[in-house]
């Protein structure tokens, strides 16, 4: 099963109708994309599947094949999107437990992919199939419009 | 978990932690053993720590070697580790206590790093537990303020000591500033004298600060954690990998209490990647060389018998019920004062008030998990964890070795709010019988899926309380009295002998029969129920009942009495300036006056935990008949702030934990069957559902009180106000159940 993983050509060795987050978890190695709930309740597991953000427990590895893949590991060298939304996390510590946030920054790049300027409107409708259990939404809303502003 | 005082907890370790020599309930000298592995960590590099309680302990044991007990390492590149002693589930105590050795050392933020020390009760415990190394009540920064700053302080000392003799300066003409030493035309790195610094006597007594000359604390400092925790290098135990590790996945009883009679594996075992099938005691444990492989096995299982003879059979409105009736006939006395019977038959208006409250799971966003390996003659686990020591002893039990062959690699932990700190160390025992159920023979990760997690207990205990409180016709307290049911999670564990005081468990009243309001015919009455269901504390533990009902029941004596809710509670607060002051601060920030106009309300409580008192103001707004919550502020006496930011989020943290508690969370049981099994069925708060949250922190000279946890108990009851002033409708139990409302 071939794809492009952040940005690099992979080749694995896995049942095509595992589902991606565990692919990449336990045969590629790449931890940093997080199991949450199995049932794309919750987000932590959200990746992009040629730049859209998309539910990795919900999604197979035959469903990316020839596709390109990006995870949290390479999100910030993904563009310029990416590396303002990592910037505007750090500088305003967003993080508690941490847990969730590699969900919640894909999806963050996901709508600032789409939408440079989002509304309060447009963050909740984007970002609430993302839990935070540590409930760091303020932060998170307030990094968006910052990464926003950032690359106006 | 804050009534479980450091007595409790060494009376308990002596009965639990056999073969160690704690538990005596003196301090307990740093053994070389513990020394010697403090070095071998640590290379040639200058490693500071104190003992800090017992000098003389630590003088004898210094003959030994310099540093028996280490916090903090300094090396050649001058990078400055502190090792925490504590489990980092978000709250940011990485942060919080290396800011406290970095301001007695004078470091530089940018040269601070932060690592978990090893479970070791000798040289990490809890100060607020005993020999127990431990995370919970809020005590993490309380516990390690002197310690830490003595930490720090020495530390300093002996950079100036090697200086000074390397210079041929007087120590008292060097300065610190920013990480570096300087002396006239001198200055150099702590790097540049870690090693000869390492090699002078460790002071037994240091000089701390003044804090009005604090440079770091006070201020907000970025997190340590940040960097890792946004481009997926952070480690959780759910991403360690080790060589022939086998994932596992547990099939647990449908009801609490059951246990297996039989089951067949023959399908199971069929599924590509799965290595073996064994019965545990609690379940059947399906291993395989992957996770999707193990959970598919498990769905696989087939055949299943549980004998179900001693399980939980009932369903939450029939235990509630049963709370109900109880209510009706006096319990144990949690506090008693004056006479509340006959103040209130003098009553000019009597409240009869009833408050349920349901089971709740925590639900941590990271899935419960831990990998135990065989390695030496011990095991090594790696794991978010919050109670090393009780972790070490179960474990050590089960495999019948000794607590010091357990060794824990505590990492970062996905939350806990309170699932982590668990008397029974649960999960970790699991993992440790599936090794055991092995012989060892692969490292064993132990992985409970979300439908495990809000199905597998350890839930915050179901409560009822029934208030009956009135008002004198000069608008005072004529008499409270107040009936408490529920759950101990203390009953029937070790902790019971030491936390049951007359009958009552602490963690059940707390915040109510301690309140600081001044009643004067007060009775607060327990009733304590038995259940199969597993519980435990969660975020905050008693007050996150006690809270709503006390500060409910204060708004309607202050409606009832036709005062203002904060000039009532005021009065109450006469000889409490602490809480007064909070108060006062919370009235001015959140310009508290006249209800806010048609369709808006407000609502206020106060509420003391873990030592800390937080005042909170919620507006909310009636919106097409629904409620919306605008805006939270909230004021907040902690002690000192070691790190504002940090304390603010763990309000605004607290704030959405409440907030969730109040509108959505509940688990349920059918016959004993638990009805959620993910985030569809206990819902968690969302971005869109998160008001805006405002912290204001008093100034106070006084040390560090809690903060992980009482942003939390103040939210319902502020919630619960705030929609009565909106609507005149009085929402007791939670969750709140919100019907069309009109403005």
């Amino acid at each position: 099963m071939k794809f492009t993983l952040n940005g690099a050509e992979h080749s694995i060795e896995a049942d095509g109708d595992m589902p991606l987050l565990w692919a990449l978890r336990d045969v590629v190695g790449l931890t940093g994309t997080k199991f949450g709930c199995g049932v794309a309740l919750c987000g932590a597991c959200t990746v992009h599947v040629d730049g859209a953000p998309v539910r990795s427990c919900q999604t197979t590895v035959a469903d990316v094949e020839g596709k390109s893949v990006t995870t949290i590991e390479g999100v910030a060298g993904s563009g310029e999107v990416g590396q303002a939304v990592v910037a505007a996390w750090r500088k305003l510590d967003v993080v508690q437990c941490g847990y969730c946030q590699s969900g919640q920054i894909m999806s963050a790049v996901g709508l600032l992919s789409e939408n440079r300027k989002p509304t309060d409107d447009d963050i909740d409708a984007a970002m609430d199939g993302n839990v935070c259990r540590c409930a760091t939404y303020q932060r998170i809303r307030a990094a968006i419009h910052d990464a926003a502003a950032n690359l106006a | 978990m804050h009534l479980i005082k450091p007595d409790h907890y060494r009376k308990m370790l002596a009965g639990q932690l056999a073969g160690q020599s704690a538990g005596s309930g003196e301090p307990v000298a740093p053994s070389r053993r513990g020394f010697l592995q403090g070095v071998a960590a640590i290379g040639g590099a200058l490693v500071i720590g104190l003992h800090l309680e017992t000098g003389k302990a630590f003088a004898a044991a210094a003959k030994d070697g310099p540093m028996p007990n280490a916090f903090v390492r300094i090396a050649p590149d001058s990078t400055v580790t502190v090792l925490i002693k504590h489990l980092d589930m978000g709250q940011g105590v990485t942060t919080g206590l290396a800011t406290i050795v970095a301001e007695e050392l004078d470091a530089d933020w940018s040269q601070m790093r932060a690592a978990f020390a090893p479970a070791d009760a000798l040289l990490y415990n809890n100060l607020a537990f005993g020999p127990v190394q431990g995370t919970g009540g809020s005590t993490s920064v309380a516990n390690s303020w002197e310690q830490l700053r003595k930490a720090g302080a020495a530390a300093r000392h002996m950079l100036v000591a090697a200086a000074a003799e390397k210079w041929g300066v007087p120590a008292s003409s060097i300065t610190i500033d920013k990480g570096r030493l300087a002396s006239g035309s001198h200055s150099g790195s702590f790097g540049e004298f870690a090693e000869a610094a390492a090699k002078l006597p460790v002071p037994t007594e240091v000089t701390l600060k003044d804090p009005k000359d604090f440079r770091l604390i006070g201020t907000r400092l970025p997190r340590l954690d940040s960097a890792d925790k946004t481009d997926g290098k952070a480690i959780y135990a759910l991403d360690i990998r080790r060589p022939g590790m086998l994932t596992a996945v547990l099939r647990r009883p449908d009801r609490f209490g059951a246990t297996l009679k039989s089951f067949d594996a023959t399908a199971a075992k069929k599924v590509p990647g799965v290595v073996e099938v064994v019965a545990v005691p609690n379940g059947i444990a399906v291993l395989a060389t992957n996770t999707w492989a193990a959970i598919q096995g498990r769905e696989a299982l087939a055949d299943i018998v549980w004998d179900e003879a001693n399980a939980e059979m009932r369903s939450t409105p029939e235990l509630m019920t049963a709370y109900k009736q109880l209510a009706t006939t006096p319990g144990t006395s949690a506090a008693k004062r004056g006479d509340a019977a006959k103040g209130l038959s003098g009553a000019a208006k009597v409240i009869e008030a009833e408050f349920e409250f349901p089971y709740l799971a925590h639900a941590p966003m990271e899935p419960l998990n831990c990998v135990i390996e065989k390695t030496g003659d011990g095991v090594t686990i790696w794991t978010g964890s919050q109670f090393q020591t009780i972790e070490q002893a179960v474990t050590a039990g089960i495999m019948g070795i000794k607590l010091e062959q357990v060794k824990i690699e505590t990492l970062w932990a996905g939350g806990s709010f309170g699932r982590r700190a668990n008397p029974p160390a649960d999960y970790v025992a699991e993992a440790a019988t599936i090794l055991k159920a092995i012989d060892g023979r692969a490292p064993v990760h132990l992985v409970w899926t979300r439908e495990d997690d809000i199905k597998g207990g350890y839930y915050r205990p179901m409560f009822y309380h029934k208030v009956r409180a009135g008002v004198t016709a000069d608008g005072k307290i004529a008499g409270w009295e107040q009936q408490i049911v529920g759950q101990s999670f203390i009953v029937g564990t070790p902790f019971e002998a030491f936390i049951v005081k007359n009958g009552v468990d602490g963690t059940s009243v707390e915040g109510a029969s301690d309140t600081n309001y001044d009643i004067g015919n007060f009775a607060v009455d327990l009733h304590t129920v038995p259940s199969k269901v597993p519980t435990l504390w969660w975020r905050s533990v008693g007050h996150t009942h006690t809270a709503q009902a006390v500060e409910v029941m204060i708004d309607e004596l202050a409606h009832a009495a036709g005062r203002d809710p904060v000039e009532f509670r005021m009065e109450l607060l006469k000889d409490k300036p602490r809480h007064a002051a909070v108060l006062k601060l919370l009235a001015e920030k959140a310009n508290w006056g006249p209800k806010a106009g048609q369709g808006k309300g407000r609502g206020l409580a106060l509420h003391e935990s873990f030592d800390t008192v937080v005042g909170s103001v919620i507006d909310v707004s009636v919106v097409d008949g629904q409620i919306k919550v605008d805006k939270v502020i909230c004021a907040v006496d902690c002690g000192i702030a070691i790190n504002p930011d940090v304390i603010a989020a763990q309000i605004e943290g607290g704030v959405g934990f409440g907030l969730g508690a109040a509108l959505h969370d509940e688990i349920t049981l059918d016959k004993g069957l638990v009805e959620q099994s993910n985030f569809d069925g206990f819902i968690p708060l969302r971005m869109s559902e998160m008001p805006k949250v405002e912290v204001h922190i008093l100034p106070s000279a006084n040390a560090p009180t809690g903060i992980g946890e009482p942003g939390v108990p103040g939210v319902a009851p502020a919630l619960s106000n705030a929609i009565f002033d909106a609507t005149g409708q009085r929402l007791r139990s939670l969750p709140f159940k919100l019907e069309d409302f009109k403005a």
